[in-house]
């Protein structure tokens, strides 16, 4: 198991130096940079200097002068000790801005998540030990159908009905115009309310998949040795279903759950957009595409770091839970 | 007889039983029969057949039915209302001095006063003024015998470039339409009471003189020796029948500064105005037709002339109707037709990015699972590699690039192709590396080798076959994905671009708010479709794995 888990480790890391060198690679291949926009701008003031000489000397400030390799290597280094930068985009340190989003894209994914755990396990059991029902087919169908829908058309579809027709929730952002004028209790009731569309729009996207992952692993251990052993025991249903079933259940969806863990950390950057919510994935997709090299590193790294991670503990989480895996 | 003959031969051949282990009492199905079977008999399978067979007709049927292009842009005729003139009604007396007389407004109030009073004179800085009347609502003021203002309601105005006309025609003409104006012969005789007004110009005397006496009751006068008649409207024609000028209480002055108004549209246009008639329609002298429409606006006691033009622009956003069935976009193109073309961008990228990604995906799964051993070591973490980075952000950078490098339409299609395909095949190289390892141990395998098939047709014809139906299973459910990948990055602008449409870039204009809010047919029908075609094919790819894999329970 120790040597197992060092293994591993030890792939990972050769792996993480892959991702961040072709994300860097990629970030510093474009064509047209956060910088040269810059000089663009600074070489049109009055009196400026012009084009090139503003490029040469901003490329130096911001250590783009130095070849890929070379530039990836300070990068490394930076990161390893801790020094993340800051960032061209936002102007303050890297950390600074990843602190003051990430809570919300937290907040918002982890209410998401347990929002669609808890209606999509339950209707997908439902939904299971009702096979070729009626109600059986009009989850499949809704599952399927949540998988379909586009994320962009969902959210788009939602504030038509309820910002632009019932008025309950504002289109965009996540605090209301009169923010600063409310006392705490109402500037907390004014975020969950900017709150309530993205959320919404997370959970019906997610709930789909999950469903149907719940309902096909609970067929499978429905048609088990074991369940049809309790059954002729003369067990009650609900107790061969709840008691031996879901059980058995629980082992693949742990394995699900733990790897849609590194979702809650990378925001959901559709939904995020589309609503302008400040958070992770919306801060990283305007950083991407202004070309600010610090935070896209930082935040792809951070994204890659966590999904090794959560394979990782994923894989050794399945061997706990299921004493018949065995890892070799 | 034949009947009756054939009639026995069916009777017989109903009774006669086939025993227990005839093979005719089983009906054998081909495998594909029975995969075929399986899956008809699945309701949800069939129902996103027909969708997806819809959606195909729709989109590639469609576009060549459709009588429009895919970037045909419409125009469309629309009425602008400029402001060309504005006519005032005189009211109060306009004063008017003669050459070299002063008469400023101080006095002029004086002898507003003294007219209300019906007072022949007034004095006013020990000047003293002597009024008359030569005509209804027309008064002369004259000091020391010599007339220094006339005041009236109606005023003289000329064709324009024309000369201003001199005082004393001007109030002879004002005099003349007065008197034709005025019923009773009072007024004339009025008139020519003013007779001995003298003045110091020779030639304008004798013509002012001369003017006056002829404003008898017909309506003529003679200035500078020629003789003028008037009408009731108020023009003034000479002796050839042209307008020389026109007196009315109505002043017509053009709105923009540059406009010359042309004399037959001014007399036309006072004309209305006289007769309330609110529309006036002139041909230019270049032939050109305009429509003039007058209203009166009470508030600042103004006639308004607009004159209504129309513009051909493009049809934005017309909303559903015969022609249009779902209206047209921003661009003034049809909808519908944009929808179809949509559909087949939408379709065939989906197609061809599974095909790169399957391709890819097989050849390198294959290769790592027959194989083994250090090449599947090395290809499985080139796979944890891809796994690992996270590709909307890759996808999304990728794209501005693209925007920022200018690369036209067609080109970043086909990169965008590229792109999906290659950040998606290493789930297809798991799944089919995954298959081939525990195919190759099973017994049909051993039985290949040892029957000495050699290793490119034990691939070919034996494993490849088993993995195919996990491989269609997947690439359809991948279809549906990719598909939404495509329109999600053509929603953010980094997709398919203008003047390509695609289900996505169709409802990206819903980022314009006004858009989204009143223009829902414009993107409501390409969210469906798009919803339709990846349900569809979700529905088919469960189907298929139920029809592939009976013992799985979908």
């Amino acid at each position: 198991m120790r040597t197992y888990i060092a293994k591993r480790i030890g792939i990972s890391v050769i792996i993480l130096f892959c991702v961040t060198f072709i994300i860097y690679g990629l970030m510093r291949s474009l064509p047209s940079s956060f910088v040269e926009t810059m000089a663009m701008q600074l070489s049109q003031a009055p009196g400026a200097k012009s084009f090139d000489e503003w490029m040469a000397q901003l490329n130096a400030q911001y250590g783009l002068d130095k070849d890929i390799f070379s530039g990836y290597v300070t990068w490394l280094v930076d990161f390893l000790t801790g020094n993340f930068g800051d960032s061209w985009k936002f102007n303050v340190p890297v950390i600074t801005e990843f602190y003051n989003t990430i809570g919300i894209s937290f907040a918002m994914g982890g209410i998401a998540f347990v929002l669609s755990t808890v209606i999509a396990v339950p209707l997908g059991i439902f939904a299971a030990t009702r096979q070729y029902s009626k109600a059986d087919y009009v989850i499949s169908a809704l599952a399927l159908a949540g998988i379909s829908l586009p994320t962009f058309f969902l959210a788009t579809l939602l504030k038509l009905v309820f910002s632009v027709g019932l008025g309950w929730f504002d289109l965009y952002g996540l605090m209301g115009r009169n923010f600063n004028q409310l006392d705490a209790v109402g500037q907390m009731l004014d975020i969950v309310n900017h709150m309530v569309l993205p959320v919404v729009t997370l959970t019906v996207i997610q709930i789909g998949s999950l469903m149907r992952y719940t309902r096909t692993n609970m067929l499978e251990v429905l048609n088990a040795d074991y369940i049809r052993t309790a059954r002729t025991k003369g067990l009650p249903e609900h107790k061969v279903i709840y008691k031996h079933a879901f059980r058995n259940t629980l082992i693949p969806l742990v394995t699900i759950i733990g790897g849609s863990l590194p979702g809650l950390f990378s925001g959901a950057l559709i939904t995020e957009t589309l609503f302008m919510i400040p958070g992770t994935g919306y801060t990283s997709y305007q950083s991407m595409i202004a070309g600010d090299i610090p935070y896209t590193m930082f935040f792809l790294t951070f994204i890659a770091i966590i999904t090794l991670i959560s394979n990782l503990l994923t894989d050794i989480l399945y061997a706990v839970v299921d004493p018949r895996v065995r890892i070799s | 007889m034949s009947n009756d003959k054939n009639s026995t031969n069916a009777e017989q051949a109903d009774q006669q039983e086939y025993s227990l282990n005839d093979d005719r009492r089983v009906k054998v199905l081909s495998p594909s029969a029975l995969i075929a079977k399986r899956f008809f008999r699945n309701r949800l399978a069939v129902v996103g057949l027909v969708i997806l067979i819809a959606m195909f007709l729709f989109s590639f049927v469609g576009g060549v039915v459709s009588p429009y292009g895919q970037d045909e842009s419409f125009y469309t005729d629309t009425s602008l209302n400029t402001q060309y003139a504005g006519i005032t009604e005189t009211t109060s007396l306009r004063y008017i001095a003669a050459p070299g007389a002063e008469f400023g407004a101080l006095v002029q109030s004086n002898a507003n006063a003294a007219i209300r009073e019906g007072a022949s004179s007034f004095e006013r800085d020990g000047v003293s003024y002597a009024i008359e009347q030569p005509a209804p609502n027309v008064y002369t003021f004259s000091t020391g015998g010599q007339v220094v203002a006339y005041a009236s309601t109606n005023v003289v105005s000329v064709p324009s470039g024309a000369e201003t006309p001199s005082f004393d025609f001007q109030l002879a003409a004002v005099t003349a339409v007065a008197n034709l104006d005025a019923d009773d012969a009072a007024g004339s005789a009025d008139a020519a009471a003013t007779t001995d007004a003298a003045s110091g110009d020779a030639a304008a005397a004798e013509g002012e003189v001369s003017a006056e006496a002829a404003t008898a009751t017909d309506g003529t006068f003679t200035y500078d020796g020629a003789t003028y008649t008037v009408n009731k409207v108020g023009d003034v024609t000479d002796a050839s029948g042209a307008t020389v000028a026109t007196v009315s209480p109505f002043v017509i002055s053009a709105s923009d500064g540059n406009t010359q108004i042309p004399n037959d549209l001014r007399a036309e246009l006072l004309a209305a105005v006289e007769n309330d008639v609110s529309e006036v329609t002139y041909t230019d002298s270049e032939g050109a037709e305009h429509t003039y429409s007058i209203s009166y606006d009470a508030y600042s006691s103004v006639y308004n002339v607009t004159e209504t033009t129309s513009n051909r622009v493009y049809d934005r956003y017309a909303s559903p109707s015969a022609e249009h069935w779902l209206g047209t976009d921003g661009n003034g193109m049809d909808m519908l037709t944009r929808l179809m073309y949509g559909g087949r961008v939408s379709l065939i990228i989906g197609f061809i990015v599974v095909f790169i990604a399957a391709g890819l995906g097989v050849i390198m799964g294959g290769i790592s699972g027959y194989f083994g051993g250090w090449v599947d070591n090395l290809i499985m973490r080139v796979v944890d590699v891809f796994y690992c980075l996270p590709s909307y952000p890759i996808i999304i950078i990728l794209g501005s690039a693209m925007d920022a490098m200018r690369i036209d339409s067609w080109t970043r299609m086909i990169y965008l192709m590229l792109i999906l395909g290659f950040l998606s095949w290493p789930s297809i190289a798991r799944l089919v590396r995954g298959q081939i390892l525990s195919l190759r141990e099973q017994e049909f395998m051993l039985a290949t080798e040892a029957t000495g098939i050699s290793v490119p047709h034990r691939i070919i014809r034996h494993l490849i076959p088993n993995v195919m139906p996990q491989l269609i299973v997947s690439c359809t459910m991948s279809l549906g994905s990719t598909i939404i990948t495509e329109a999600t990055l053509s929603f953010l602008g980094l997709g398919v671009k203008f003047p390509f449409a695609s289900w996505g870039n169709i409802i990206s204009d819903v980022n314009n708010a006004f858009v989204m809010t009143n223009y829902p047919f414009i993107w409501i029908p390409a969210g469906i479709c798009l919803l339709l075609t990846v349900l569809g094919f979700n529905f088919v790819g469960d189907g298929l794995r139920d029809a592939f894999d009976p013992k799985m329970n979908r």
